[in-house]
């Protein structure tokens, strides 16, 4: 048995070590480029290293702030108004008798279903006509769209895993349902709501697609701006801008399991 | 009565905002795909297939190609994570396969670019180690970058499910066959596979749409003929305000992800029967 283990212990390391290096080689590519002030061909790393370039980035007159503000105003916009709507549907899918409920879950996954495509080309000359087009809120409401089936898939599973006898024994000593729904359920779905409202945000700092059409030229986001850069060959800058995009992600990706407990995630979809 | 009026009321702006921000521009851009001049007719359907076929082939030969690869991985990283006896090998996997989920495709888009190109960090790397001279280099920015880039980013997310659903089979029949003396690769061919496909199914149509409406990734990585319909969809829109050809392009990328889904129903049926 011993010599057996020694025998594998080379591939195994080895696959492990390939597998490391095709996720991680891209991403130390990247950290390199946002710190290269000279790289060319056939220069393995960097000439020279420095920060020059992220002091254009975040200088004030750098349309990268200004990216980075309109990215944020239209993610928690996004947020506010994705979970505005799945706050009480979540809550009448999860709690009330509903005609047609699961044909209702379904409904929200439509947007994911379909390639999307073709949606944003049509909604972008919609919104030309009525004047949307280029607004943030254009913008908010195409990422709305995008986000609402995590917002109510989400908000369902975390309102499904409170228990409903919390929320009764609350009712038989006199609280009224509005303040039952407060100050018990609310509560106890908050950190489920969470997940769902980070989940959003990151969906709509993320998005290209519905931004490209809809958005640009006018609303200039975070992944618009790292398009215009990178086709235009200026790495380094696209480069920045791609790790700020990716810094919230890869946190949420080390967190999401504390928000997310598995008693709600169970419930997901059901 | 009044409980249910409630419900509804509660459901209702949610379900509006889906309908008139996605359900209705979809009928529109159906309607649109057929709109010639001032009537209807098929000649959008017509331009496209004459402008465009290789890309339709071109489109759907990717994205088949990411999918199987995305299929084998997934089933290779999830039967390790099932099967695998050495516990730190176990753990290391588990950490490491995820990282790409999260990133979004904009960032894949850009980080492969720099990464698989002709003088990127990969070439680079090879030529210093002695393994290429720099004549030797190739690029990978063609279908090569796209559909890398596609199995990069849509791996951890399908293993993720069929992790998952190999994690909550009953182990008694896996130990038993480990017993009896057969192989791990036995094992997760013949017992663990045959009990997720299902969920292996859902995954990779999921990840089917996906890359069918990705635009960045083609456009970053592959812009130039042939490319993926995403971009020719672009292309259309900015170059020419073609919407009836951009909306006949995106039908038919409807419909082959409706064929795809198709195949699924029918399997699914078939599995209950």
């Amino acid at each position: 048995m011993m010599a057996r283990i020694d025998l594998w212990w080379l591939p195994r390391a080895l696959v492990l070590g390939l597998l490391a290096f095709v996720i991680f080689g891209p991403l130390t590519n990247l950290l390199l480029w946002t710190v290269a002030e000279k790289w060319y061909f056939p220069h393995m790393l960097p000439l020279e290293y420095g920060f020059s370039f992220w002091q254009r980035v975040f200088s004030p007159r750098g349309n990268a702030m200004e990216s980075l503000v309109t990215s944020i105003i239209v993610a928690s916009l996004t947020v506010v108004v994705a979970l505005a709507l799945a706050v009480p549907a979540g809550y009448a899918l999860s709690r009330l008798k509903l005609p047609f409920r699961s044909l209702i879950l379904l409904a929200f996954l439509i947007p994911q279903a379909f390639p999307n495509l073709p949606v944003y080309v049509n909604i972008a000359r919609f919104f030309y006509q009525i004047g949307l087009n280029g607004t943030i809120m254009g913008v908010v409401l195409v990422h709305v769209n995008h986000g609402l089936v995590y917002a109510v898939w989400i908000a369902t599973a975390a309102f499904s895993a409170v228990q409903i006898d919390l929320e009764e024994a609350a009712r038989s000593i006199g609280a009224g349902p509005l303040r039952a729904f407060r100050d018990v359920t609310l509560p106890l779905a908050a950190p489920g709501l969470l997940a769902s409202a980070i989940f959003v945000f990151l969906e709509s700092l993320d998005e290209f697609t519905g931004s490209y059409f809809v958005g640009a030229p006018d609303v200039n986001t975070l992944p618009l701006l790292l398009y215009t850069a990178g086709s235009g060959g200026n790495y380094q800058i696209a480069s920045i801008t791609a790790l700020l995009l990716l810094i919230p992600s890869i946190g949420f990706m080390l967190v999401v399991e504390r928000f997310l407990r598995a008693d709600v995630l169970s419930k997901v979809g059901h | 009565m009044q409980k249910r009026l409630l419900a509804i009321l509660l459901v209702i702006p949610a379900l509006v905002m889906i309908v008139l921000f996605f359900i209705v521009p979809l009928g529109a851009s159906i309607v649109g795909a057929f709109v010639v001049g001032d009537s209807y007719g098929l000649g959008n359907f017509s331009k496209s297939f004459e402008l465009y076929s290789s890309d339709m082939i071109f489109t759907v030969l990717i994205v088949s190609l990411s999918t199987l690869l995305i299929g084998l991985f997934s089933i290779a990283i999830g039967g390790y994570l099932t099967l695998g006896e050495n516990p730190r090998a176990v753990a290391v996997l588990r950490w490491l396969y995820r990282w790409p989920m999260f990133i979004p495709f904009i960032v894949v888009g850009q980080v492969l670019r720099t990464f698989l190109a002709k003088n990127g960090l990969m070439n680079n790397i090879l030529v210093s180690l002695g393994v290429l001279t720099p004549l030797q280099t190739i690029g990978f920015l063609d279908w090569r970058g796209i559909v890398i880039a596609f199995v990069w980013k849509q791996t951890p997310f399908v293993t993720l499910l069929v992790a998952g659903a190999m994690a909550s089979l009953d182990r008694s029949t896996i130990e038993a066959a480990r017993n009896l003396g057969a192989s791990r690769l036995r094992i997760l061919i013949e017992i663990v596979l045959p009990q997720i496909t299902g969920t292996l199914l859902v995954g990779l149509i999921l990840s089917f749409v996906t890359m069918m409406s990705v635009l960045s990734v083609p456009l970053m990585i592959n812009a130039q003929s042939p490319t993926m319909l995403t971009a020719d969809i672009a292309f259309r829109i900015n170059a020419h305000g073609d919407y009836g050809v951009a909306n006949a392009l995106g039908m038919i990328s409807l419909l082959l992800t409706a064929g795809v889904a198709l195949i699924y129903l029918r399997q699914s049926v078939k599995e209950r029967s």
